[in-house]
C-alpha cells in the first residue's frame, strides 16, 4: 500500500511539471512581461521608465530562462522561469497586485469556501441519489418518464439562472435570508443556507439522471435475475443487492471532487459575495491579476490530481478484485 | 444606398464550412445502409424531431446573422465610394426597425411610456415629473393610448392567422406527400412528422404574434441604452451557434486522430497522447480558459492594426474563444475513444487485416473509424448544449466573448444588477434565460434522440 502510494504521487509529478510549462508559457512566453505592463499600466501612462518600473517591482526584469550576468547557480536562480514557476512548488505564490501574500490570503479563504462547497456537495449527492433511486424503482412508470424529463428540463437552464432567480425570490422578495455577505463563526449558517441550497437545486438534473442510469444498468445484470429467480421480493432485491452494487461506481466517480471543493465555486461566490477561494479568482481574473491567476492554476491542479490518486485508492477499497499493482 | 461591400468574417467562412460538411454528412450517410438505419431511427423518433425543428429555426436566424455586408455611404457625386465602418449582416436588414429604434432608456415589453419619470421644463416655468412617451414604442397611437389593449389585441390576431396561414400549406403539403391526413396525424410515417408539424405550428404561433407586434412596439421591452431586447436575442442566436459548433470543428481532429492514434499503436505514443491529456485535464477549465483569454485579449490590445473594424476584431476574439474551448474540451472524447480504439484492435477482423498485410493507416480509416463514429456523434450533439451553457458563465466572468459582441452571455451580464434596482427590470433577464433555455433544451432532447439510436448499448 505504502510503495503504491509513493508511486503514485512520483507519477504526479511530471503532470505537475506538465502544468507549470503550459502557464508558464502562456503567461511569459506568448506575451512578454512588458506587455502586461502596458496592459495594467494603461494607455496614458506607458512609458519606458513606468514598464521598467512595473517590472521591477515584481520581479518580471529578469531574463526567463538563463541569466548570463549572474554567477554559478545564479544563472539558473535569478531568473523569472525559476522565481515564478519553480517556487510554486514550494507553496511560495508571491504578491498578489495589491501587495499581499497570496498564500496567506489562500489559507484565509479555504475555510469560507469550503463552508459553502462541502454542504453542497454532501446533500447534493444525498438529494441526487435518493432522486434516482426513486426514478429508477419506478422504472418505465409514467412517474420515471416525468421525472427524466424534469432532469432534462432542469439541466437546460442556465446555472445563473438558478442564482439570480434564486437571490431574487429568497432574498428580496421573500427575505427569508440576507442577499449577499459573510458572517463569523456559527452566526454565518444564516448567509450559507441559500447559495448551499441553490447549488443543490441547479446539480439535481444532471446527476440524477447520470445516477438513474448507473441504477437502471445494475438492475439488468444476471445476479439480480437470478435473487429473483429465488423469490426475493422485488423490493428486496433493489434495496439490498442493487443499492448497495449501484453505489460503487456512483461514490467512487464523486471522489475525484472532494479535493477541488476547496477551490469553492466561482459564480456562487462571487454572486452571495462569500470571501472564499472562487470569488477571489474571479476577481483576479477581472483585474487581470496575472500572479494570482498564475498560483490558483497551480492549486487547482495539484487538488485535481489529489483527486485521481483518491479515486485509484477507493477503487481498491471497495472492490477487493483491484490490487494495488 | 447605392451599393453594398459583402464582407466575409472568419466566422462566417466557417459556418458556410459546417454547412459544407453537413451536406457532405448527409452525402455519407445515404451512402451507407447502417448509418441511414441509426438516423431513421433519429427521424421517428417524436422528442428527436421536435427538438430538430427548433433547432433548425435557431440555425435560420443565426445564418441569417451570417451574411454580412459593409453598406456604402451617401456620397457626393463623382466621389469615390465609401463604405460605413460599421458592418451589418441581412439579420439586421430584415430587422432593421427593431435595430434602429431605440428608446432613452428602459421601457417595460409592449409599453408605451417609459419605464422610469423624467422631468420635463414647461416654457411657461415650473417642472413637472411624468412618464414620458417612448419615440417608437407605440408612437403610430399618435396619442391615443387609450386603444392601446385594442391595438395588441389586433396586432396578436393578425399574427395568430398570419402563422395559420402559412402553417396550412406546409402541413397539407406535407400530408399529400406522406399519404393523407389520417396517417401523419396518427404518426404512421416514418419520419415522425406530426411532430415536425406541431412543433412548426407552435413556432409559428409564437413568433407570428410576436413580429406582428415588434412591428409597433418593443415585444420584450428595451434594455439600459434603450436598444430593443428581442434584436439583442436574435443576435444573440448566432453567438451561441458559433460557440458550440465551431468549437467541436476545433476539437473534433485532434480528440478523434490523438484518441485512434493512442488506442491502436500503444507504446510511447499512448504514453504520451495519455499524458498531454492528464496534464490538460488537471488545470480548472475556468482557470486554463481565464488564463488563455487573459493572454489573449494582451494580444489583440497589443496589435490594433490587425482588424479594420470592430466587429472583426469581436469575430476573431470569438474564434480564438473557440479554439480556446476546443483545446481544453477534446480531453473526454479523445479518451473514450482511445478506450474503443484499444478494444477494436484485438477484434478478429483487425487482426485478419493486419495478417493479410494492409497498411496500418488503412486500417485505421476502414477499419476503426467507422466503428467509433457513434461515440464521436453521440459526444458532439451532447457537447453542444454544454457549451452554450458554458458561454454565458464565461461571458459573465469577464472572459467570454468581446463585450461589444451581442450574446445571451453579455445580455444577462449586464443585466446582472437588474433585479436589484427598484423598480425591477426583469424583461432582459428573462428573456436572454428563456431563448438559452428552448436553445439548450432542443439541444439536449435531440442528443437524446441520437444518443438512443446510435448506442449500441441501448439498441
Amino acid at each position: 500500500m505504502f510503495a503504491y502510494l509513493v508511486r503514485r504521487l512520483l507519477y504526479a509529478l511530471p503532470i505537475l511539471i506538465g502544468v507549470n510549462l503550459i502557464t508558464f508559457a502562456l503567461f511569459f512566453v506568448v506575451n512578454t512581461p512588458d506587455d502586461m505592463a502596458r496592459l495594467q499600466l494603461g494607455v496614458k501612462r506607458v512609458t519606458p521608465e513606468a514598464i521598467a518600473e512595473w517590472k521591477a517591482a515584481r520581479g518580471y526584469d529578469q531574463p526567463l530562462f538563463f541569466n548570463p550576468e549572474a554567477r554559478g547557480l545564479g544563472t539558473v536562480t535569478q531568473t523569472i522561469f525559476f522565481s515564478k514557476s519553480v517556487r510554486l512548488f514550494v507553496g511560495d505564490f508571491g504578491r498578489a497586485e495589491d501587495g499581499r501574500d497570496i498564500t496567506r490570503e489562500m489559507l484565509n479563504r479555504m475555510g469560507p469556501s469550503l463552508a459553502i462547497a462541502l454542504p453542497t456537495f454532501v446533500l447534493g449527492l444525498l438529494v441526487t441519489v435518493s432522486l434516482a433511486l426513486m426514478l429508477a424503482f419506478f422504472r418505465a412508470t409514467a412517474l420515471d418518464l416525468w421525472g427524466v424529463v424534469l432532469c432534462v428540463a432542469m439541466m437546460s437552464v442556465s446555472g445563473l439562472f438558478y442564482i439570480i432567480g434564486g437571490q431574487y425570490l429568497f432574498a428580496k422578495v421573500f427575505r427569508l435570508v440576507p442577499i449577499s455577505g459573510y458572517g463569523v463563526g456559527l452566526d454565518a449558517w444564516r448567509f450559507l443556507v441559500l447559495p448551499v441550497l441553490i447549488g443543490v437545486v441547479a446539480g439535481i438534473g444532471a446527476s440524477t439522471r447520470w445516477y438513474r442510469t448507473i441504477f437502471l444498468e445494475e438492475v439488468g445484470k444476471d445476479y439480480v435475475r437470478t435473487a429473483r429467480a429465488k423469490g426475493l421480493s422485488e423490493t428486496w432485491v433493489f434495496f439490498r443487492h442493487v443499492l448497495k452494487n449501484a453505489l460503487i461506481p456512483i461514490l467512487t466517480g464523486v471522489v475525484v471532487v472532494i479535493p477541488s471543493l476547496f477551490m469553492g465555486s466561482l459564480l456562487t461566490e462571487s454572486f452571495f459575495g462569500i470571501p472564499g477561494l472562487g470569488s477571489y479568482t474571479i476577481d483576479a481574473i477581472q483585474a487581470q491579476d496575472f500572479a494570482v491567476v498564475r498560483a490558483m492554476v497551480f492549486v487547482g491542479s495539484v487538488l485535481y490530481i489529489l483527486g485521481l490518486i483518491l479515486t485509484d485508492i477507493s477503487y481498491t477499497l471497495v472492490d477487493p478484485r483491484i490490487r494495488f499493482a | 444606398m447605392n451599393g453594398v461591400q459583402i464582407v466575409f468574417l472568419w466566422s462566417d467562412a466557417l459556418i458556410w464550412l459546417l454547412l459544407a460538411a453537413g451536406l457532405g454528412l448527409v452525402l455519407l450517410v445515404r451512402r451507407s445502409p447502417p448509418l441511414r438505419a441509426a438516423w431513421g431511427k433519429v427521424a421517428a423518433s417524436r422528442s428527436g424531431m421536435g427538438a430538430a425543428t427548433v433547432l433548425l429555426a435557431f440555425v435560420l436566424v443565426g445564418w441569417l446573422d451570417s451574411l454580412h455586408y459593409r453598406p456604402a455611404l451617401p456620397a457626393a457625386e463623382g466621389a469615390e465610394i465609401r463604405y460605413a465602418i460599421e458592418v451589418r449582416s441581412l439579420l439586421d436588414a430584415l430587422a432593421d426597425p427593431l435595430r434602429s429604434r431605440t428608446e432613452k432608456t428602459y421601457s417595460a415589453p409592449l409599453a408605451t411610456h417609459a419605464y422610469v419619470k423624467e422631468s420635463t421644463e414647461h416654457p411657461g416655468g415650473g417642472v413637472t415629473r411624468a412618464f414620458p412617451p417612448l419615440l417608437h414604442g407605440g408612437a403610430h397611437l399618435a396619442g391615443a393610448y387609450d386603444k392601446h389593449a385594442d391595438d395588441v389585441a389586433w396586432r396578436v390576431a393578425v399574427g395568430v392567422l398570419a402563422a395559420v396561414l402559412l402553417w396550412l400549406p406546409i402541413a397539407v403539403w406535407v400530408a399529400a406527400r406522406q399519404g393523407g391526413w389520417g396517417k401523419v396525424w396518427r404518426g404512421e410515417t416514418a419520419t415522425a412528422w406530426h411532430a415536425v408539424l406541431l412543433t412548426l405550428g407552435a413556432i409559428l404561433l409564437v413568433l407570428g404574434p410576436v413580429f406582428s407586434l415588434a412591428g409597433g412596439y418593443h415585444v420584450f421591452g428595451t434594455d439600459k441604452v434603450g436598444q430593443d431586447v428581442l434584436y439583442q436575442v436574435l443576435k444573440s442566436v448566432r453567438t451561441a451557434l458559433i460557440i458550440g459548433l465551431v468549437t467541436t470543428l476545433v476539437m473534433l481532429p485532434l480528440a478523434v486522430l490523438l484518441g485512434i492514434v493512442a488506442g491502436y499503436f500503444r507504446g510511447w505514443a499512448d504514453d504520451l497522447i495519455q499524458y498531454v491529456y492528464t496534464v490538460l485535464n488537471s488545470i480548472p477549465s475556468v482557470l486554463l480558459i481565464a488564463a488563455a483569454v487573459l493572454m489573449l485579449q494582451v494580444l489583440i490590445d497589443g496589435h490594433p492594426e490587425w482588424f479594420a473594424t470592430a466587429a472583426e476584431r469581436a469575430d476573431l476574439r470569438l474564434l480564438a474563444l473557440c479554439f480556446i474551448l476546443g483545446m481544453t474540451s477534446w480531453t473526454g472524447l479523445c479518451r473514450l475513444l482511445r478506450g474503443e480504439t484499444l478494444k477494436l484492435r484485438e477484434l478478429e477482423y483487425i487482426q485478419a487485416a493486419q495478417a493479410f498485410g494492409v497498411g496500418s493507416g488503412r486500417i485505421i480509416s476502414r477499419h476503426i473509424l467507422p466503428n467509433v463514429m457513434h461515440i464521436v456523434i453521440i459526444a458532439l450533439v451532447m457537447d453542444f448544449s454544454s457549451l452554450v451553457l458554458a458561454e454565458a458563465v464565461l461571458s459573465y466572468v469577464g472572459i467570454g466573448v468581446d463585450p461589444s459582441m451581442i450574446s445571451f452571455g453579455t445580455m444577462i451580464n449586464n443585466a446582472r444588477m437588474e433585479l436589484g434596482r427598484e423598480p425591477v427590470v426583469w424583461w432582459s433577464l428573462a428573456a436572454a434565460f428563456a431563448a438559452m433555455f428552448i436553445l439548450v433544451l432542443a439541444a439536449n432532447l435531440f442528443a437524446d434522440a441520437v444518443r438512443d439510436a446510435f448506442d449500441p448499448r441501448t439498441a
